[in-house]
């Protein structure tokens, strides 16, 4: 029996095309599950009979940390995209985990909330049409989960393991279970959904979300200002400090061109304009001279929550690489000094960054272990979550992980037989 | 209404120095080697004044805040070092002898109860604050610096460590890691699982290991999430990188005198329906504040039938638009007496009532059980009523006294351990305070921990998958099952077990069906 057949009859199935291929390796079959009763039949098949699995929601990321070690089925979190509940008065939502982000955006504005989330690719179109003939672009939900997907607004509210207080899924092996709940305050059993959250589909596949929701501000405002090289530090240190409560303090720098902040602001209409003025009167001595004074608009700049807007390649390398707060600036400039393009939260420690178009693979691997090098003394982190092909081949795309033996036992409990994504993540995972 | 048989199943056992210390507890691992072994690998690597093995001394650690239960362990370890943990830790894993992490021993669920059979490794003496930085917005500091000093210390440069748990005086940040310690202000700022960075810990098998970066988004799972809250059962943390906070500009703190405690709610749920998320919102009823005017006359507004507290705090212009809006929706919801405090000592005043909600019952009433659990919040006025049905009906009092804004309550159950049955019946309308929440979609607790006492109660949360696969990563950690065993779970998994997985090809084969 071809995986087809075998798993015919626990979900809709069909042959893989051309496209269905996860990082250059192709898969045999695409599951669409509509449920989580689906999901467990089909992974209870798949366990069954050995077939290695990878899940996809858009397949945005679905490239991201490293080619899997083999692939028989690409499981699509699409059909189960119900807003499964709104509720209003709890300030949570309930949703499956093939939710667009920017459709669950849509549906909770109604009534007047949000879940913070920025999609850094939310102009990401699917590698594959999507079903249902909509255009949607940009992560769903349960990729924006499995990757702890977070952007400007992080500072705020923190990042999706902060907003994810239930999750519903299914393990290797069908069982389906749960954690967490519909309460934002819960501590009974230990928090899978933290476990779950970053994991990158690799213990089990998550088939429902439960998040905590904020309320739209009624108006928001930007303050952006060019800044000397020399002076970054100096700036974000009074921005982080300011007593104005930005919900995000964001930097980008590229090369040959002064470093840009912007502070977000949200609030009230009055409020907002108060504090930015506040805010600019402290920043403006600090902006750089010659260029033009602090502004304060309701406009986010161009770059915001796009790290990959200024990508020039078909498949750029992507990297993120963190530092404690004081050592931002010197991880920017080192990023800087290596020709990339950075995008981050300054406020958080959290930077995105672009190496030059078309880099060679040894100069990549020679600048990103210098990045990992700086950001490692800094109390961070270095992690390229993509890359071409002859980049990943070269590069360490994880660095040191501390507690991987931990997590390999982890790994080990919840998928004995290495079914879900094996080798994508940390430590060929 | 009555409890179904397996919720009354089997509690911890009281006292167990009745047995003589002798038995295994329930839940306890396969029986290995004793703390006599235990003790003679600690000679030597502790010095002797840290191993208590005296019976008076040791009935002094015998139990932490939930005083109901009590168990006198049969070695105390006052871990002087982060080598102490270890060395305590690696001995007990080479015999297989459990052991309980305990710091201050404020905890409100029995999760520090000590083990007969077992080693308790007590934290409170590792009191070093190693770093403050506020420019980084991290603390580095031992278990055993206590949650206020982190507050304390970083005050002076702005800064604060948001958890401010009630016993924030005396708790220690080794607890609240343990128990994800949440307090009033977590609607606003999260639980002590949004504030920590990264851990320093021994693991069951008493290896040395550290979790996280001082930089969220340190590559690979995130065990410092796993960990935080996870009650002493998967290691004990040595060391935590903690977030501070900046102060805010501007507290607002308001008090709001209603007569009944609909109308309390019903402002609370328009506060939120407006868009504010206040740092806190609380509500103490008629009996609860009896209370407190009787311990500490804290002045609340005579003849409430409730009083609401909301603290409103950030930056000064969008402190003063929220204030506005709260001051008329309370005035909307009938509001009898409306207060403001912005200075520190006048907003100690409001407090002051509430804060001493728990120790004030004490004048009302010889006993109480403080109970911890969670509805959500648009349940609140129905589960309320209900529990005063209940309280009439079982003529048993409760007081109220909750964090309004997350759904967070803390009924305390009023009772005379003297007058017989009362113990009895103050226990079965704690129980069925816990069903209400369950029922309506809450949690059996919302920041005191499941414990020693809430176990039996995990399995109507939770399917039995679902507290299998959260014990998987128990049996990473510890699959011995030697750390805090009994606690959360009811019934512990072995591990190496692995029930439903399919060993072959052949799936029909386990069900007994013919293959050829």
């Amino acid at each position: 029996m071809t995986p087809l057949e075998q798993l015919a009859g626990t979900c809709p199935v069909r042959e893989a095309g051309p496209e269905d291929q996860v990082d250059g390796v192709p898969a045999r079959v695409v599951a669409r599950p509509g449920s989580t009763e689906e999901t467990s039949a089909l992974l209870r098949a798949c366990h069954a009979q050995g077939l290695a699995v990878v899940v996809r929601g858009h397949g945005t990321k679905v490239a991201w940390g490293r080619p899997p070690e083999r692939l028989d089925v690409i499981l699509e979190t699409t059909a189960m995209d119900a807003l499964v509940e709104h509720s209003r008065g709890d300030l949570i939502a309930i949703a499956g985990a093939g939710m667009p982000l920017a459709r669950l955006a849509e549906r909770l504005a109604e009534g007047g909330h949000q879940l913070v989330v920025d999609d850094l690719v939310a102009d990401a179109a699917p590698p594959v049409a999507g079903a249902g003939g909509a255009e949607v672009r940009g992560s769903t939900l349960g990729g924006a989960v499995a990757t702890n997907l977070c952007g400007p607004r992080r500072l705020w509210t923190g990042s999706v393991r902060d907003l994810v207080i239930g999750v519903r899924f299914v393990r290797a092996d069908g069982t389906v279970a749960k954690a967490g709940g519909r309460v934002v305050k819960n501590v009974a059993g230990y928090d899978l959904a933290k476990l779950l959250t970053g994991s990158f589909g690799t213990l089990a596949v998550v088939t429902e979300v439960t998040v905590r929701l904020h309320p739209l501000p009624q108006a928001q405002r930007w303050v952006v200002l060019d800044v000397a090289e020399e002076d970054l530090a100096t700036v974000l240190g009074s921005a982080v400090h300011s007593q104005t409560v930005p919900q995000a303090l964001e930097v980008h720098a590229r090369p040959g061109q002064a470093p840009q902040v912007a502070v977000l602001l949200g609030g009230t209409d009055g409020g907002v304009q108060a504090r930015a003025a506040r805010l600019v009167d402290v920043l403006a001595p600090l902006a750089s001279r010659g260029a033009p004074s602090v502004s304060s608009t309701d406009r986010a700049p161009g770059w915001w929550a796009r790290p990959l807007a200024a990508a020039h390649d078909e498949r750029p390398v992507l990297v993120r690489a963190t530092a404690r707060i004081s050592g931002v600036a010197e991880l920017v400039a080192a990023a800087v000094a290596h020709g990339m393009t950075v995008t981050g939260s300054a406020g958080v420690g959290v930077l995105h960054a672009l190496l030059p178009a078309a880099s060679a693979p040894e100069d990549a691997r020679a600048a990103l272990d210098d990045l990992r090098a700086v950001s490692e003394r800094l109390g961070g982190s270095t992690v390229v979550l993509d890359a071409p092909p002859e980049v990943k081949a070269v590069a360490d795309s994880w660095g040191e992980v501390p507690g991987l033996d931990l997590m390999r036992r982890v790994k080990d409990e919840f998928d004995p037989t290495r079914a879900l994504a094996p080798g994508r993540f940390v430590g060929g995972l | 209404m009555t409890l179904e048989p397996e919720v009354r199943g089997p509690a911890p056992q009281a006292d167990v120095r009745a047995r003589g210390g002798e038995g295994a507890q329930e839940g306890g691992p396969a029986r290995g080697g004793t703390v006599a072994q235990v003790l003679a690998d600690l000679r030597g690597a502790v010095p002797d004044p840290l191993l208590l093995t005296d019976p008076a001394e040791l009935e002094t650690y015998a139990c932490d805040g939930l005083a109901a239960y009590r168990v006198t362990p049969a070695l105390v370890v006052l871990a002087d070092s982060a080598d102490h943990v270890t060395e305590t830790v690696r001995a007990c894993a080479r015999h297989r002898v459990p052991f309980v992490a305990r710091g201050s021993g404020t905890g409100l669920s029995g999760g520090a109860l000590p083990r007969a059979d077992g080693v308790l490794l007590v934290t409170s003496r590792l009191r070093t604050l190693h770093e403050l930085r506020p420019e980084d917005q991290r603390a580095v500091v031992d278990p055993g610096v206590i949650n206020l000093q982190v507050t304390k210390a970083a005050n002076p440069r702005g800064y604060y460590f948001a958890p401010d748990p009630s016993s924030q005086q005396i708790c220690s940040i080794g607890g609240n890691v343990a128990e994800n310690s949440g307090g009033a202000h977590c609607l606003k700022y999260g639980f002590t699982a949004n504030h920590v960075l990264a851990l320093d810990l021994v693991t069951p098998s008493g290896e040395e290991v550290r979790l996280g970066t001082e930089a969220p988004d340190a590559p690979g799972y995130d065990l410092v999430g796993a960990f935080v809250g996870s009650e002493g059962t998967l290691g004990v943390a040595t060391r935590a990188v903690v977030r501070l906070t900046r102060l805010p500009e501007e507290v607002r703190t308001v008090l709001a005198g209603f007569a009944t405690i609909d109308q309390a709610g019903a402002a609370t749920s328009a506060i939120i329906a407006a868009g504010i998320v206040p740092a806190a919102i609380e509500i103490m009823d008629a009996l609860a504040i009896e209370a407190a005017e009787k311990a500490v006359s804290c002045g609340y507004p005579a003849g409430a039938g409730a009083v609401l507290v909301v603290e409103l705090d950030g930056a000064a212009e969008e402190v003063a638009h929220e204030y506005d809006q709260v001051e008329r929706i309370c005035a909307e919801q009938g509001a009898f007496e409306f207060r403001m405090a912005t200075d520190a000592l006048e907003r100690a005043e409001i407090w002051k009532g509430r804060k001493s909600a728990f120790a004030a019952v004490g004048r009302i009433s010889p006993d109480y059980i403080v109970q911890d659990g969670v509805v959500p919040r648009t349940a609140l006025p129905e589960v309320l009523r209900e529990m005063s049905r209940i309280s009439a009906e079982r003529g048993v009092r409760v007081a109220n006294v909750f964090h309004a804004g997350d759904g967070n309550l803390h009924p305390l159950v009023l009772f005379d351990a003297a007058e017989e049955g009362a113990t009895e019946r103050a226990e079965e309308v704690s129980g069925m305070i816990l069903d209400l929440c369950i029922r309506h979609g809450g949690s059996i607790t919302g920041e005191h921990g499941v414990g020693a006492d809430k176990a039996r109660y995990m399995p109507r949360m939770f399917t039995e998958e679902d507290l299998d696969t959260m014990q998987l990563v128990r049996c990473a950690f510890d699959p011995d099952g030697i750390a805090n065993p009994g606690k959360i779970y009811p019934t512990p998994r072995l591990c190496g077990e692995r029930p439903r997985v399919v060993q072959g090809a052949h799936a029909l084969a386990t069900d007994g069906v013919e293959l050829f």
